[in-house]
């Protein structure tokens, strides 16, 4: 029955293609075309019988455009992953990737994240050490990942903090302290960072014991840049997960004796652990992919991966850039991966999900 | 016991606590108590923000209408200079302190205390003069006794023009909105009023003007883009939908830069959208089409990076949209097109106002796509502050544009938080 | 519990990683520069013999230019900038603004042939705080294999009608007057006076705006060889060693046009309150002696400042190229050219740039 209603369709979609192939005689076009278009295609089922022809072409193309979209969407962040293989020092497809010829592909800018700024990246000896201190690349992801971490670290226990306050129903002047919390999300980096290079520099100067110069390139106030700019989004998550959560629990606990400190680390700690979770992850990855305040206030010693993929792309624009766009596509993939079970988990622990 | 005596008229007294107290007050207590507690909760975070992101952005709004140069450079100077009355030339008493703060400031090379700091100060208000204060500062020790104006004349003809005296009293008062002027395009004229600056040199608020009228585009292209993909992820099974969703959170959570790299390997003229069409036959290899460091390649990337912001809210109030009531509105006779105008539509607007505005606040704001992608003519205001600030020094006109940005930004917040509400920010 | 686990954890990897970023070395010296070609051929002709001599260690930094950097870490106290190779008007400025420390002339070394330091740099190129080492020139070039009978002035590259085809400038006002003045006629020798007159202005501003529409605009150095190489511009303005080293180094078919040259000075800087100010200034005397600015003019064709050097001037460090006529300064390349005034600049990119960028985002 389903097959029967489906094939004049299908018919239509191979004569459409093999002419699309025919005009163009291109393979890679004519694959693109019958992504576009049989995607959508295959994805028509849930009409109901009673549609009439307008209907089905117009639901036809809507999934048309939708489709397109999504390409739009994710295309050019999967088109890096084969450009950092190319073997020349191009930003596109060579004639020879093209054709899948093997020496067309190199990992040679994967060896360039390790060897670029050695002092001898042919050297044998202390070949690891020089490679640790010395490589461009692998002291902007130490600085990086260092950064990421202390600055989440501080954003999520002051933001988890003051999410719970914020959670209570008898919080006083509610909207007023949520929208300053969440600001650091919505002033625009420049501003922040404009800010935070006048008042770190100068103005902090002999405040802090141990930062008679202030905190300009200092790596603590890099970190206090970052973990402001991380505070939004675990106050967003904390705050979400606590939004269905049922109050009466807290009474229950106290009635069944137990003290403040119990009811938080057995009752409500294991509520918010998911949201806490993906509010770090978001905040990590702010941190990691913040480039302004680290322009602003590094020093070239502290600069950050994307602040040197910031000075590469604006200088000299090598494949290199491309191989640690790649390995940070896969790192966000991994995220990504670890927020959506925990988002699910959240929603069963707090049964808003059927799964 | 005020309470109960007053309470006392009414008949009936008051329900008593068990340690004796009033279970009104009690309760009152109770809940003052509750409410401190909720919000010493907030107090770390709201001290942390005061000092590491209120402070900041305070100083920055102090900056751009505090300025010392002049004091700093020439202290006695700045403060002789104001009881002159702007007519014709200062006094010779005027013209002697400021040949002998010269003279002191030449020799100070401690940093925002020398000729070199005034003379760029003067130099922003009168093009072309900087190099006046460097060459008269060499010689200014030779001056041993007066007439210091004579002498001064001598040195320099150009002293002689009484806007040069009348802009030195100006840059003395440290406190000052010229940043201001300069961020709007406008300046101080000879005889001290306000015009506006050449056209030819009117950048601000062009540029401003065109940050906002291009965030209001790369809005609208979101909303358009956005609302089919919200719609079907909405309308699709659980499971399915959760799978898409990745693709449109996957762009959420790579690296800005990544994927601006991104836009980059497929725009630029040798790129990879290039290569396809030359390859098909679309465009000759001589006709490349130039998409990239121009104000398209800004759009195009922007809407990508912003994309998410507007999905997100869109798909979260379309989620909660009863699909029955556009059965309803068919089984009743309406058509498609009319049952999702009057029916469908009306229902989406908070996803819409709350995705149009969070993406239209953070475009406004934008600084990295643009500085990588905008090459002429895709200069953001951001771009301008931060040349400002890294680049030309003029520190306290970065200042004042920040202001300026900022108010702007802040306006629209207030709107999002009245229309939509902060609270309901959420992601994936 | 689990998330004091986790916290734990977090801030142990936290404290390693604070302890392995903290190790940075000090007490190296930062020399800090332009890099690319530019950098590679001062650590051949100054780092390496200096490192070989002294057993300093030497850190190498680039960066795009400008003095916001510098003024950034004097204002901070935190200087980690020991040296640093600067355009001359940011020399100037930042030395007028006392970001700089001041270098006493009469402690330069004498030139090889015993004759003392202030006579033995060219005029102009010893500052209260600046010691020049290079001249060098911003010119244009093609790639001679995509344009036959190439351009020969600084009006062809003005001219869409004979050579068509994409442009690179330098995004800034600075240097693109000159050019544009140059070939709309006016002799080199009196640029900066048609440029002191607001017609003048205008009169460059009009010959830009024939070929705005055609331009790309770099801000890098290394870019524009790049830019030619990838075939994004036909023609493009470039500094002078950079076009030279991609020719040299790596035989890449592109011809300089040296009529209407800008040329300029680098020069070496130390900032106020370098970390290792006294090391930087023996580095700075060693690197300026005549032997190695001799010798890094046989790594990139810039001219070096001192006149004992000159006749040291030899071949390029690894091919049978005379450096002689590829310098800035070589008689023959002077023709038609003009030196950058840095007061002029001083006075006025403020609000030439300020106009550059209105024109721009016209």
């Amino acid at each position: 029955m389903l097959e029967k209603t489906k094939t004049p369709g299908f018919i239509a979609l191979l004569v459409a293609t093999l002419l699309f192939l025919i005009l163009t005689r291109s393979f890679a076009g004519t694959f693109g075309f019958l992504i576009v278009f049989g995607i959508p295609y295959f994805a028509m089922n849930d009409l109901p019988p009673y549609a009439t022809l307008q209907e089905k072409i117009g639901k036809y193309a809507f999934l048309s455009v939708c489709t397109i979209i999504f390409i739009f969407l994710i295309l050019p962040i999967l088109v890096i992953i084969p450009l950092s293989f190319n073997a020349e020092p191009y930003f596109t497809f060579t004639e020879g990737m093209m054709a899948l010829d093997p020496s067309a592909y190199s990992a040679r800018w994967y060896a360039d994240i390790l060897r670029f700024g050695m002092t001898d990246p042919d050297g044998t000896e202390n070949w690891w050490n020089d490679m640790w201190n010395n490589a461009t690349w692998i002291r902007a992801m130490r600085n990086s990942f260092f950064l990421a971490l202390v600055s989440t670290l501080l954003a999520v226990v002051f933001g988890t903090l003051a999410a719970l306050g914020l959670s209570r129903p008898e919080m006083p002047f509610r909207s007023l302290i949520t929208s300053l919390l969440i600001s650091p999300m919505i002033v625009p980096l420049v501003i922040t960072a404009t800010g935070m290079f006048f008042f770190y520099g100068r103005t902090m100067q002999g405040i802090i014991p141990g930062y008679e110069n202030g905190l300009a390139q200092t790596y603590l106030g890099l970190t206090l840049a970052h973990a402001t700019l991380g505070v939004p989004f675990v106050i967003i998550t904390v705050t979400a997960t606590l939004s269905g959560f049922d109050r009466s629990l807290i009474r229950a606990s106290q009635g069944l004796g137990a003290n403040g400190w119990t009811t938080f680390t057995k009752v409500i700690m294991p509520l918010i652990t998911p949201g806490m979770i993906s509010g770090a992850l978001f905040a990590f990855i702010t941190s990691l992919d913040e480039v302004v305040a680290v322009i602003f206030l590094a020093d070239v010693d502290q600069r950050t991966i994307p602040r040197q993929m910031f000075s590469g792309l604006r200088e000299q624009i090598s494949p290199t850039i491309l191989a640690v766009a790649t390995i940070l596509v896969l790192m966000s993939i991994a995220l990504l991966t670890t927020v959506e079970l925990l988002r699910r988990r959240s929603e069963r622990l707090r049964g808003l999900s059927p799964g | 016991m005020t309470d109960v005596a007053m309470s006392a008229p009414t008949n009936h007294a008051p329900l008593i606590a068990a340690d004796g107290v009033p279970l009104k007050l009690k309760l009152a207590r109770t809940t003052r108590r509750m409410k401190w507690r909720a919000f010493l909760l907030t107090v770390p975070l709201v001290l942390f923000l005061l000092i590491a992101f209120v402070m900041p952005i305070g100083e920055m709004l102090y900056r751009s209408m505090h300025n010392p140069t002049g004091s700093n450079v020439m202290p006695q100077f700045s403060v002789a200079i104001q009881d002159w009355d702007g007519e014709g030339l200062p006094s010779e008493e005027i013209f002697k302190i400021f040949v002998e703060d010269m003279t002191a400031a030449k020799k100070n090379r401690e940093v925002g205390k020398t000729i070199g700091n005034l003379a760029t100060r003067v130099n922003y208000e009168i093009p072309g003069s900087r190099s006046l204060f460097t060459r008269t500062a060499r010689k200014t020790k030779n001056i041993k006794e007066g007439p210091y104006k004579e002498a001064l004349l001598a040195l320099d003809q150009k002293w002689e023009n009484p806007v040069l005296w009348r802009t030195l009293q100006r840059v003395s008062k440290d406190y000052t909105l010229a940043f201001y002027l300069a961020a709007t395009d406008r300046k101080y004229a000879e005889n001290g009023d306000i015009v506006s600056a050449d056209p030819l040199y009117q950048i601000y608020l062009p540029i401003l003007f065109k940050t906002i009228w291009m965030s209001a585009l790369i809005t609208l292209f979101c909303f358009i883009i956005a609302y089919p993909v919200s719609y079907l992820l909405s309308t699709l099974p659980l499971r399915t939908s959760n799978l898409l969703m990745i693709l449109v959170l996957l762009p959420f959570w790579t690296s800005l830069l990544v994927r601006t790299s991104a836009w980059i390997a497929m725009l630029q003229t040798q790129g990879v959208i290039n290569n396809i069409m030359v390859y098909l036959g679309v465009i000759t290899d001589e006709s490349r089409i130039q998409m990239i460091y121009n104000l398209t390649g800004t759009i195009i990337a922007m809407v990508h990076i912003l994309l998410p912001f507007m999905i997100l809210p869109l798909y979260s109030v379309m989620k909660t949209i009863p699909p029955t009531y556009m059965r309803a509105a068919r089984s009743m006779g309406a058509s498609g097109t009319y049952s999702f105008i009057k029916v469908y539509f009306p229902q989406t607007i908070p996803g819409i106002a709350a995705g149009t505005l969070l993406v239209f606040i953070l475009a406004i704001g934008y600084y990295i796509t643009p500085a990588l992608v905008g090459g002429s003519d895709g200069l953001l205001i951001s771009n301008l502050i931060a040349d400002h600030i890294k680049k030309t020094l003029n520190w306290s006109l970065g200042a004042a544009l920040g202001t300026i940005l900022l108010v702007v930004v802040l306006v629209f917040y207030w709107i999002y938080n009245k229309l939509v509400g902060v609270d309901n920010l959420k992601f994936g | 519990m689990k998330l004091t686990k986790l916290l734990a954890s977090t801030a142990v990897g936290a404290a390693i990683a604070l302890g392995s970023v903290a190790a940075h070395a000090a007490g190296d010296l930062t020399v800090v520069s332009w890099g690319g070609a530019y950098t590679k051929s001062q650590v051949e002709a100054y780092h390496k013999p200096y490192i070989a001599k002294t057993g300093a260690n030497i850190k190498s930094e680039d960066y795009n230019g400008g003095i916001a950097e510098i003024k950034a870490q004097v204002e901070a106290g935190n200087v980690t900038w020991d040296i640093v190779d600067v355009e001359l008007s940011d020399a100037i400025r930042a030395c007028d603004e006392g970001l700089l420390e001041t270098i006493d002339h009469s402690s330069l070394p004498a030139g090889d042939d015993g004759t003392p330091a202030t006579d033995d740099f060219l005029a102009g190129t010893l500052y209260d705080c600046a010691v020049a080492n290079i001249v060098w020139s911003t010119i244009f070039a093609y790639d001679k294999t995509k344009i036959e009978n190439g351009p020969k002035t600084m009006a062809d590259f003005f001219d869409l009608g004979k050579f068509p085809g994409k442009r690179g400038l330098r995004k800034g006002a600075k240097v693109n007057l000159e050019f544009a003045l140059i070939a709309d006629g006016v002799a080199a020798a009196d640029v900066y006076k048609v440029m002191e007159t607001p017609e003048g202005i205008d009169r460059a501003f009009a010959k830009l705006d024939t070929i705005k529409k055609d331009v790309v605009w770099w801000e890098a150095g290394a870019q524009p060889p790049q830019m030619l190489a990838d075939g994004e511009v036909a023609m493009t303005t470039a500094y002078n060693g950079r076009v030279f080293n991609a020719v040299a180094g790596e035989g890449k078919p592109f011809e300089i046009v040296w009529d209407g040259q800008v040329w300029d000075l680098d020069l070496w800087v130390i900032p106020k309150g370098a970390k290792n100010k006294d090391t930087a200034l023996d580095f700075l005397k060693f690197s300026t002696e005549t032997k190695q600015l001799a010798a890094q003019a046989s790594y990139i064709s810039y001219g070096p400042a001192r006149k004992s050097s000159a006749p040291l001037v030899g071949k390029f460090h690894n091919k049978d190229i005379d450096m002689g006529p590829q310098m800035p300064t070589s008689p023959a390349n002077l023709a038609n050219a003009v030196q950058n005034n840095f007061e002029f600049w001083a006075d006025n990119a403020d609000q030439l740039n300020e106009r550059f960028n209105a024109w721009l985002a016209k």
